[in-house]
């Protein structure tokens, strides 16, 4: 009888690690930054999959002051709120969500040309 | 009696690049790449003193001062000898012989162990001298490049499309998927199989985003090879290499946000 507690489990959680892993890192999401064009040589940059819980609106603020360029907050039904920029900012946005640690570099994936 | 066996190995040695069944105590191939005969046979001395069941890094430690660039006859004598004299006599005959043979070792004239990265650097040049076309690291040369026509002012027409399917094995649905996907524009295929874009794109940003969807969906990560195959299974994209036959999973073709431009409908 006594063997019973012998092999009754230790107090472990073996969600421990688990559950570190996603507050630590964060989601796997990626942060998509696309770039679109308008007329002339005038085109749209597109930031999508930020966490939910910044504050986009303090985000474009800086990324307006940063690169003198106008941008909004625009809200997908199913994508949430995607930050556009006018301009060709995929690269300065890029390195500014990096260095601000919004995002990681791993997970920024820029596309378009 | 000793000087005998040491011949008989002495003559051996340049003939046979790869593996010497007289040598077969010693654990690496410094045969190959050394064309020098006492070092080698140095080495299989050393190789005997030791016990077999030494780790492979302790053989190494040990054989390492004796491997040296070709030397004199003289040192046949001093094998059994001290590993530090020979590193004097090396040093000074080393430098003039030793650029003239095989690249100069890093570990050479310090005392330390070998790296793993040194020791794969020198598997992959020997493989590379020898069987060029096993080591394997050229990626496709033969891509075409896509050739665009702009269509009035506002559309773009990528005339290679069909073909570069085709060299590509894929399914052009597929790539005009990934393709319109990247641009964030909207195109289709016309009558002639050619694929018009909206918008006005110049040759090398398709050739960017050709580049990138070959290293994401047609080139294998394990043997960079071109010939793959992509098939879907249970709702996800697999694609299966040919050669080495790694199979290894895709994410699928998604066009993201896509921010409204051009007219609006008027009044709404």
């Amino acid at each position: 009888m006594s063997e019973f507690d012998v092999q009754t489990p230790t107090a472990y959680d073996p969600f421990a690690d688990a559950n570190a892993e996603n507050s630590g890192a964060g989601t796997k999401e990626y942060v998509h930054v696309r770039v679109q064009q308008r007329n002339g040589r005038k085109s749209l940059t597109t930031v999508q999959g930020l966490k939910k819980e910044y504050s986009y609106s303090k985000i474009l603020k800086d990324l307006k002051k940063e690169f003198c360029c106008n941008g909004t907050v625009v809200q997908d039904p199913e994508l949430g709120q995607v930050i556009q920029l006018q301009g060709d900012q995929r690269k300065n946005v890029s390195t500014f969500l990096a260095q601000a640690g919004i995002a990681k570099k791993e997970q920024i994936k820029i596309h378009g040309f | 009696m000793a000087d005998e066996t040491l011949d008989d190995k002495k003559e051996e040695v340049p003939e046979i690049a790869s593996f010497d069944p007289t040598k077969k105590k010693k654990k690496k191939k410094v045969a190959i790449i050394d064309p020098a005969d006492d070092p080698v046979d140095n080495l299989a001395e050393k190789t005997e003193n030791l016990s077999v069941s030494d780790g492979f890094e302790t053989s190494f430690a040990g054989l390492k001062k004796k491997k040296k660039k070709p030397v004199e006859t003289s040192n046949f004598t001093d094998e059994g000898g001290d590993a530090a004299e020979d590193l004097d006599d090396h040093s000074g005959e080393d430098e003039g012989e030793g650029d003239a043979l095989a690249p100069h070792y890093p570990w050479e004239g310090s005392d330390r162990d070998y790296l793993y990265e040194e020791l794969i650097g020198r598997v992959f040049d020997i493989l590379r001298e020898n069987n060029p076309d096993l080591a394997g690291d050229r990626r496709r040369t033969v891509i075409r490049p896509p050739q665009v026509l702009r269509e009035g002012t506002k559309k773009t027409v990528f005339v290679n499309f069909m073909d570069l399917c085709k060299t590509m094995h894929r399914q052009p649905d597929h790539v005009m998927a990934f393709l319109l996907a990247e641009l964030g524009t909207s195109g289709s295929l016309d009558g002639q199989q050619r694929l018009v874009v909206k918008g006005r794109f110049a040759p090398k940003n398709f050739e960017g985003i050709l580049r990138r969807y070959i290293n994401e969906y047609v080139i294998c990560i394990g043997c960079k090879c071109s010939e793959t195959i992509l098939t879907k299974e249970n709702r996800l994209f697999f694609l299966r290499c040919e050669k080495c036959g790694c199979e290894r999973s895709v994410a699928p073709i998604k066009a993201g946000f896509v921010a409204r431009v051009g007219r609006r409908n008027a009044g709404a």
